[in-house]
C-alpha cells in the first residue's frame, strides 16, 4: 500500500510477472499506473507491503543496493525524461558512461545499435529539444534498452501520439518481447494497442510485426492488468478479458 | 470561494504540525548539506560537472563582480573623502578603502551578486528537472542526484566565490584608486603602497574565510528546495 499525504493511491496490489512475459497495465488517469512502475523501480517506497524484483526484496534496500539492481531494469518514463542538456548520443549512452569501464569505441557502437533499433540513427547529435515528441519517446526506449536489461518498464510509451507513430512504438515493444524475450510492464491508455500486441508477433526474417495465424491467440506472452481506485480489478489473459462480465471492464474495453 | 478555500487550508494546519514541518525542513536542509560534503569522499566524483558549474558560476559572474567591486570601492572612497578631509587626513583613504573592501565589503558584495545570479537559477533548474522526471530518470539509470547535481554546484560555488571575492577586492581598490587619483588628486603610487601595507594577515584571513561559508550556504540553499520536494519520493 502507498499513500501520498494520507490519501491511499494503491492499496492491496498484488501480482507477479513471469519471465519473458509482458503485462499491460490499464486504468484511468490518476489510478496509480506510473506510481506502480516507480514502486517496481524502487524510486518510491511502499508504506506497507513488500515488493520483490528479480528475487530481491526491494522494500528495505538501501539506495546503493538499488542502483545495483536497477542496472538490470530499463525504464521509459511517461514524458520521456531525457536529459535536456545532453545530446541524443549522451542520453542513450548515459548508463554506459556512468559505469565507467566501457571504452569510447564500444559506447559508440552500442549507441548506434540502440538507435538503429528505434530507427533514429540520424538524430545522434541532436538535442532532445530538437526532436518531436514521438522521436523523444523512441530515444527514451533506446536509452532504456542499451544495456539489454532483464526487465523493461514502459510508461505510456505511445501516449498522445498519432496512430502511425504509436504503431511503430508498439512494434518496437513487440520486437523487444519476441526477439530479446525481455519481461516487461507496459502502461497504456489504449486498449487496442495491447490487443495488437496480443494478436501479433515479431518476425525476424521479415523484420516486422506480423499477425498471428487465427486460432493461435494467446501464444504470445501477454497479460492484462486493470487498476481501479487503487485496486486491481482484473488480472488475466486476452481470453479472460474478452469474456469478463464486470460492467466496468466491459465499458472499458468496448 | 477562493478566500473560503484559503481559510480552510489555513485552519487545517495545527500548531504541532506547523512546528513539525519547520523542524522537518531544518532537518532536510542539514541532511542535504551533510551529504553534499560527504559525497566528496565517495566515488564517483563528477569532476566534469564541477568544472562546468564553475565555468557557469565563476566566468559568468565575472563582469558583474568587477563592476560591483569597482563601484563599491569608488563609493567607499568618495563617501569617506569628505569626512577625512575635515580632519585633514585624506591620506588615510587608501587604508580605509583597502581594509573596508578586503575585510567586509568584498565578500558581502560578491556573495550577494552570486546568490542573486545563481541560487535562484539552481532552484529553478533542479525544480524543472524534478517535474520532468529527469531526477527520477537519473536514479533509474544508476546515478545519485545529490552526487551528480548538488555536490558539483556546492563545490563550484565555494571555489569560485573565493576567487571572485579576490577579484572584487582588487577592483574595489582600483575603483578607490580612481577616485583618489582622479578626483582627490592623490598620488597613485602612494595609494597602492599604503593600501597594500595596511593589510594585516587578520584582515585577509577573515576576508577570505567568509566566501567559503557564503558559497556553501548559497549553493545548499539553492539546491535544497528541490530536495524538500523529492523527500516524499522516498529513498532519495
Ligand atoms: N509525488 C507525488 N506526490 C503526491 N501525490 C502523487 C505523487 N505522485 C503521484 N501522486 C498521486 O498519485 C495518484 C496516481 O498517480 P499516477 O501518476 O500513478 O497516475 P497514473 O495512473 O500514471 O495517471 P496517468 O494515466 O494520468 O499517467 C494521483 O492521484 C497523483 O495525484
Ligand atoms: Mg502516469
Amino acid at each position: 500500500m502507498l499513500a501520498f499525504e494520507d490519501k491511499p493511491v494503491l492499496d492491496g496490489i498484488s501480482f507477479s510477472l513471469a519471465h519473458g512475459e509482458t503485462k499491460a497495465i490499464f486504468g484511468v488517469a490518476g489510478s496509480g499506473k506510473s506510481t506502480l512502475l516507480k514502486l517496481a523501480m524502487g524510486l518510491v517506497r511502499p508504506d506497507e507491503g513488500r515488493i520483490f524484483v528479480l528475487g530481491n526484496d526491494i522494500t528495505r534496500m538501501r539506495e546503493e543496493e538499488l542502483f545495483e539492481l536497477r542496472r538490470q531494469i530499463g525504464m521509459v518514463f511517461q514524458e520521456s525524461a531525457l536529459f535536456d542538456s545532453l545530446t541524443v548520443r549522451d542520453n542513450v549512452a548515459y548508463r554506459l558512461m556512468e559505469e565507467g569501464d566501457v571504452s569510447e569505441q564500444e559506447i559508440n557502437t552500442r549507441v548506434r545499435e540502440a538507435l538503429s533499433f528505434v530507427e533514429l540513427e540520424h538524430t545522434i547529435d541532436k538535442l532532445p529539444s530538437e526532436l518531436s515528441g514521438g522521436m523523444r519517446r523512441r530515444v527514451a526506449i533506446a536509452r532504456a534498452i542499451i544495456t539489454h536489461p532483464e526487465i523493461l518498464l514502459y510508461d505510456s510509451p505511445a501516449g498522445g501520439l498519432d496512430p502511425v507513430t504509436s504503431t511503430t512504438i508498439i512494434e518496437l515493444i513487440v520486437k523487444q518481447r519476441d526477439v530479446y524475450k525481455t519481461s516487461s510492464l507496459l502502461v497504456t491508455h489504449r486498449l487496442q494497442d495491447a490487443f495488437v500486441m496480443a494478436s501479433h508477433y515479431f518476425d525476424k526474417q521479415a523484420n516486422r510485426m506480423l499477425p498471428l495465424s487465427p486460432g493461435a491467440k494467446g501464444d504470445v506472452p501477454i497479460g492484462f492488468l486493470i487498476l481501479r481506485d487503487g485496486k486491481i480489478i482484473f488480472d488475466g489473459d486476452v481470453q479472460q478479458l474478452s469474456h469478463s462480465r464486470d460492467e466496468y471492464i466491459r465499458e472499458y474495453i468496448s | 470561494m477562493g478566500a473560503g478555500n484559503l481559510l480552510t487550508n489555513l485552519e487545517l494546519i495545527s500548531p504541532a504540525d506547523f512546528i513539525k514541518q519547520k523542524v522537518q525542513s531544518v532537518q532536510d536542509y542539514a541532511l542535504l548539506a551533510a551529504q553534499a560534503v560527504g559525497n566528496l569522499f565517495r566515488r564517483p566524483l563528477y569532476v566534469a560537472d564541477m568544472v562546468q558549474q564553475a565555468d557557469l558560476i565563476g566566468w559568468g559572474s565575472m563582469p558583474i563582480i568587477i563592476l560591483a567591486g569597482a563601484a563599491s570601492g569608488a563609493v567607499l572612497a568618495l563617501n569617506s573623502a569628505s569626512t577625512l578631509q575635515r580632519f585633514g587626513s585624506l591620506g588615510l583613504i587608501a587604508q580605509l578603502v583597502s581594509v573596508g573592501m578586503v575585510r567586509q565589503l568584498g565578500p558581502i558584495i560578491t556573495g550577494l551578486m552570486v546568490a542573486g545570479r545563481n541560487a535562484s537559477g539552481m532552484a529553478s533548474e533542479l525544480g524543472s528537472m524534478m517535474v520532468t522526471e529527469q531526477i527520477d530518470a537519473m536514479r533509474a539509470l544508476g546515478t545519485d542526484p545529490t552526487k551528480k547535481l548538488v555536490t558539483p554546484r556546492v563545490v563550484a560555488t565555494v571555489f569560485m566565490l573565493f576567487f571572485l571575492t579576490i577579484i572584487s577586492d582588487l577592483f574595489g581598490l582600483v575603483g578607490g584608486a580612481m577616485v583618489a587619483v582622479l578626483m582627490l588628486g592623490l598620488d597613485s603610487h602612494q595609494f597602492w603602497t599604503s593600501s597594500w601595507q595596511i593589510l594585516a594577515f587578520q584582515d585577509v584571513f577573515t576576508g577570505l574565510v567568509q566566501p567559503i561559508f557564503y558559497g556553501f550556504i548559497i549553493a545548499t540553499v539553492g539546491c535544497s528546495k528541490h530536495y524538500r520536494l523529492s523527500r516524499r519520493r522516498a529513498g532519495f
